[in-house]
């Protein structure tokens, strides 16, 4: 068997080239559709098509629920219709048996583990493209995906198109992003580390074969402290909850249409 | 792909969520499979006022399946008619298409579905 593991941070990952312009709020003489397919393709190298590589890597280690997001499913009532978008191998959508889950990735290898392996009801899909009908879930969760994207205005984008998807008064979402604070994890990475990275993974070639190890870059967004909840109302939601759980913030949002005054 | 997702899926061109036509989405060509899971009365009950039940009817028909009640069941009906809340268990949960296409009908795209898994990317022109 061969092994997967990922190493420290390499130094200087080229930076993704739609980044120009983004410390700035992209809204001024930029050409968005030009920066957006710079973006998406972009993502298909540094994401996409690395996960389809890995997946079965990938999976083999992804298999426990974060304790947070377990207790969020379980909390939810009986026959409550939800959507797990960028479900990967689909380990949220057994949790709680109770609940009407379906899945989606952008890769078809995962999406083929979590039908083989869960038995789940999974489509592959885009986040920015997704099939389901305007404001019919209860809820959804999307969990380690915004941060894969390489500009600010498709994380925006992304977590409207989530909004979208849940019931006006009152569906939830809960997000979950890769934290740039977490010095005390292997990682290393600090409040003065780049925000946009490259993360590799390794994966081992066997024992005594006569091949080498392979590496992936995947590209990562960092998300600062505070920087999700400020996503999160550029895209129409307002934040119920946040917080920080295993190197990741995380928030539970509604839509603003539901908002009540004082909230 | 079960019957129930279906009710809950629609066109990913953005352009075609705000028409009438893209919804539902219709199947073509579609092998169908049956699995036999335990039912849970409570799961359907609760699920139902999520169904959009015309939209469900007009599933059923495109699939050649019996037709269904004019109008959807009430709680009170599922809760006393085991025969109702089986036929919708068995339609909503244990029916599944395994191969074949979801069709929009507004922009006509097909969105091809093989081993029980509907691939919704799109192509460059319709992103």
């Amino acid at each position: 068997m061969s092994s997967s593991f990922e190493p420290h941070q390499r130094p200087s990952p080229p930076p993704p080239p739609a980044q120009t312009g983004q410390q700035q709020p992209n809204n001024a003489g930029h050409d968005r559709d030009e920066d957006a397919t710079a973006a998406a393709s972009y993502e298909a190298t540094h994401v996409h098509s690395v996960y389809n590589a890995i997946a079965p890597h990938f999976s083999a280690t992804r298999h426990k629920p974060w304790p947070f997001i377990a207790s969020f499913l379980s909390s939810l009532p009986t026959g409550a219709v939800g959507l797990d978008v960028g479900c990967g191998n689909g380990k949220y959508l057994d949790v709680n048996p109770g609940l009407f889950l379906f899945g989606s990735d952008r890769s078809d290898a995962l999406v083929q583990l979590a039908q083989t392996e869960r038995k789940a009801e999974v489509v592959v899909a885009d986040g920015l493209a997704l099939p389901y009908r305007p404001d019919k879930a209860d809820f959804a969760i999307c969990i380690a995906v915004i941060h894969h994207l390489s500009t600010r205005a498709r994380r925006q984008e992304a977590i409207a198109k989530l909004l979208a998807c849940v019931r006006p008064d009152g569906g939830m979402v809960l997000i979950y992003v890769w934290a740039l604070e977490q010095s005390s994890s292997r990682r290393g990475w600090n409040e003065d580390s780049a925000q946009d990275t490259l993360v590799p993974w390794v994966m081992r070639a066997k024992k005594g074969s006569d091949d080498a190890d392979r590496t992936f870059q995947r590209y990562y967004h960092l998300y600062r402290e505070g920087e999700l909840e400020e996503d999160v109302r550029a895209a129409g939601g307002f934040v119920k909850e946040a917080g920080y759980e295993r190197d990741n913030w995380y928030v539970i949002c509604e839509r603003t249409d539901n908002e009540k005054p004082g909230s | 792909m079960k019957i129930l997702s279906l009710n809950f899926l629609t066109c990913a061109v953005k352009a075609c969520k705000t028409s009438p036509n893209s919804y539902p989405l219709h199947p073509k060509d579609a092998e169908l499979v049956q699995d036999e899971l335990g039912l849970k009365p409570e799961m359907i009950i609760s699920v139902l006022p999520r169904i959009d039940w015309e939209a469900l009817k007009s599933t059923c028909s495109e699939l050649g399946f019996p037709a269904l009640p004019e109008a959807a069941p009430t709680k009170e009906e599922l809760e006393n008619d085991e025969k109702i809340l089986k036929d919708l268990h068995h339609l909503l949960l244990e029916t599944s298409i395994s191969e074949g296409k979801l069709v929009c009908g507004n922009c006509g795209h097909e969105y091809a579905i093989k081993e029980g898994i509907a691939n919704f990317l799109l192509p460059g022109h319709l992103v």
